[in-house]
């Protein structure tokens, strides 16, 4: 017999310094209206607060939106804060305006997925919802 | 015959009709909602020759790297023809905060330029005539330091206050609106806006020490009824603030400046211009009776809209900002900025600036569309749609005195909903294919990004930290803490604080340094998080 699943959930936010958060709103919204429980941090996170909040809240994975252009500085140390807390199985996935050059080598350090201007929303919310498949 | 699937709204969802005629323009004379151009209420434009007498001012948006990289390309503008600077400064400026700090870190030089002092401020002018060239320099929380370092820069050279002319952002209210880079609360921030409107009235005449910003608000996902009727409810909040503070209405609404987005809707966005400028003049006609006719004119900067441009074939952003520009000059703008069709990847790459900058030496010099003052005038679908414009801000004006005025709106999250509400309106369009966005939704390709783009290395930063440690090192620590506690003195007893702010810069105190101090004074704020 098949066992009610839980809902998959979600830490949303924002790192850095930039507070341009209509993307990860409109995210946070569609992934709420698809049923996943969304914990949207709000803006100017430190990777400390991010993964902190991602452990007690007992997260599947952590999306980050970032549009600064410090990407490469804080999606990895947010990887390595996961490690570092025994938080290797939440997934880390992000979106913003990030270069080819780097999306290959955030990709190769763990990022599990980045979303460029323009992906269609349902992109997001089908990666997320498969998380759990 | 069959309509091909009209589009029955505009892109801010106002109703379109196939065809306009004099029946929908019933309601509307001439003398009364259109008038000369340079009269009231100026819909036609602020000035009688408009662009007959002078083109709009080229005004590129600059930032990235040091002081010294940004130098170069202001340099690189100016000789290509450009008549304006507007200076991008980089996130942990914007914050008020240093490079070395620890929240700086990733971020030094890349979103724009890196000014943590003085010294800074003056390599990023080396060799700029201050006083022959006007300055726009979008800052915000930190505005009043950063407009004390210019004004300490330009008094290190000579160059007296009065001869300098040009703009610091310093709109805050639409920092807690859309864009989101504050300090202070509203309260202490409505004050150092004041306080710099105050000291530009005595003692800087040819400066505009409020641009009041709708760009951001577009940006954020807001129609062009939200982005006008927040903006100009903005810019009178900043005028009653003023007016409560003992300033007299003429001594300083002839310098305030608008900022607005051009988005793609090619007639309301003309319409925008218009009806910003009509309901500006009677507001403040209505409200504080000036004197002084110019106390009513909206003159305004332009930006084609950044969140219009697409990652996927990025040469069609050329054609989009194109378009966007012409309907910024058919509006009658007073400045604009173009963007660069690299722009949704990373920062303007030279060529991709050059060609942003000769888009509007184009539409000025070949395309004739400058001959005649408001072209478009009359038509009725334009006069239809400025009033429409018109009467919707009106009703947004009505909801905000409800709400106890824009402070209170902003601290019950009002602006913020209607914006996200409008912006994932819009997107479900796009998503259900409602709206086309060409080579996204429709005529996609199968190609890779193949455009050269700029890079800033990890050298900016740690060459900025060395700066820094340097400047700490080699400074006056006492003179320098002085300055502070006088500083610091004046913000808690209510003086204006731009005079000591200006001794603080010069006794090298840095920006972090100043704004950690003021913090002490005001306070932080964190927002109600609207979702």
């Amino acid at each position: 017999m098949a066992v009610a699943a839980t809902p998959i959930r979600v830490l949303i936010g924002k790192v850095g310094l930039d507070g341009h958060d209509r993307g990860v709103k409109l995210i946070a919204r569609a992934l709420r209206d698809a049923g996943t429980e969304v914990i949207y941090t709000g803006l100017h996170q430190t990777p400390e607060q991010v993964v902190n909040t991602a452990i007690q809240e007992d997260v599947d994975a952590i999306g980050l939106s970032i549009l600064s252009g410090a990407h490469n500085t804080l999606f990895r140390r947010v990887l390595e804060l996961l490690k570092e807390q025994g938080g290797e199985d939440i997934v880390l996935f992000g979106g913003g305006i990030i270069p080819d050059d780097d999306l290959a080598a955030l990709k190769a350090a763990g990022v599990r997925a980045l979303f460029g201007p323009g992906a269609p929303m349902n992109e997001i919310v089908d990666f997320v919802k498969g998380l759990r498949s | 015959m069959q309509e091909r699937d009209p589009r029955s709204t505009s892109l801010s969802g106002l109703d379109i009709n196939g065809v306009y005629s004099r029946d929908d323009l019933k309601d509307w004379s001439p003398e009364h909602d259109l008038g000369a151009p340079g009269e009231f209420p100026y819909t036609r434009g602020v000035y009688p020759t408009m662009y007959r007498g002078r083109f709009w001012t080229m005004r590129q948006f600059a930032g990235f790297g040091s002081a010294d990289d940004t130098n170069r390309r202001l340099k690189y503008l100016l000789e290509r023809g450009q008549n304006g600077l507007s200076i991008a400064f980089d996130m942990p400026t914007l914050m008020g905060i240093d490079a070395d700090d620890p929240l700086a870190h990733g971020e030094v030089g890349h979103c724009g330029v890196a000014i943590s002092s003085l010294a800074d401020m003056e390599r990023l002018f080396e060799d700029i005539p201050l006083d022959q060239i006007t300055t726009s320099m979008t800052i915000n929380g930190p505005a009043a330091v950063i407009f004390a370092m210019y004004l300490a820069a330009a008094e290190k050279r000579g160059i007296s206050f009065a001869s300098l002319g040009g703009t610091v952002q310093n709109d805050i209210l639409k920092e807690y609106i859309a864009q989101k880079e504050w300090l202070f609360p509203p309260e202490p921030s409505l004050r150092l806006i004041t306080d710099t409107i105050a000291y530009c009235a005595k003692r800087v005449p040819k400066w505009h020490p409020v641009s009041i910003s709708g760009y951001h608000i577009r940006e954020a996902g807001s129609t062009a009824v939200q982005e006008l009727a927040f903006t100009l409810y903005d810019g009178l909040t900043y005028v009653e603030a003023a007016v409560k503070a003992g300033l007299t209405v003429d001594s300083f609404a002839p310098r305030l400046s608008f900022f607005f987005n051009v988005h793609n809707d090619f007639f309301e966005e003309i319409a925008k211009f218009r009806a910003a400028r009509r309901l500006w003049a009677r507001e403040m006609a209505r409200r504080y009776q000036p004197k002084d006719p110019r106390s009513l004119q909206l003159r305004c900067h332009a930006q084609t809209a950044g969140c219009s441009l697409t990652a996927q074939q990025p040469m069609n952003n050329v054609v989009r900002t194109t378009l966007q520009a012409l309907a910024a000059v058919l509006g009658g703008t007073q400045s604009l900025h173009t963007n660069s069709m690299d722009e949704t990847l990373a920062l303007p790459s030279e060529e991709a600036v050059k060609l942003a900058l000769r888009t509007q030496q184009l539409i000025a010099q070949e395309s004739e569309v400058t001959n005649t003052v408001d072209p478009l005038g009359g038509s009725y679908y334009l006069e239809t749609l400025t009033n429409r414009l018109e009467e919707a801000v009106l009703d947004y004006f009505r909801k905000l005195d409800d709400l106890g005025g824009m402070v209170k709106a902003i601290e019950r999250g009002f602006p913020q909903r209607e914006i996200l509400d409008a912006s994932q309106r819009y997107q479900r369009e796009v998503e259900r294919k409602e709206r086309i966005v060409v080579g996204v939704s429709d005529y996609l390709e199968q190609e890779s990004r193949s455009i050269p783009i700029l890079k800033i290395g990890p050298e900016v930063e740690r060459e900025q930290v060395t700066r820094l440690s340097d400047l700490r090192k080699s400074r006056d620590s006492f003179r320098m803490a002085g300055a502070i506690e006088e500083l610091q003195e004046a913000a808690s007893c209510g003086e204006n604080v731009m005079p000591s702010l200006i001794e603080a810069v010069k006794a090298k105190a840095t920006l972090g340094e100043i704004c950690a101090a003021l913090k002490e004074v005001f306070g932080t704020y964190r927002e109600s998080v609207v979702l």
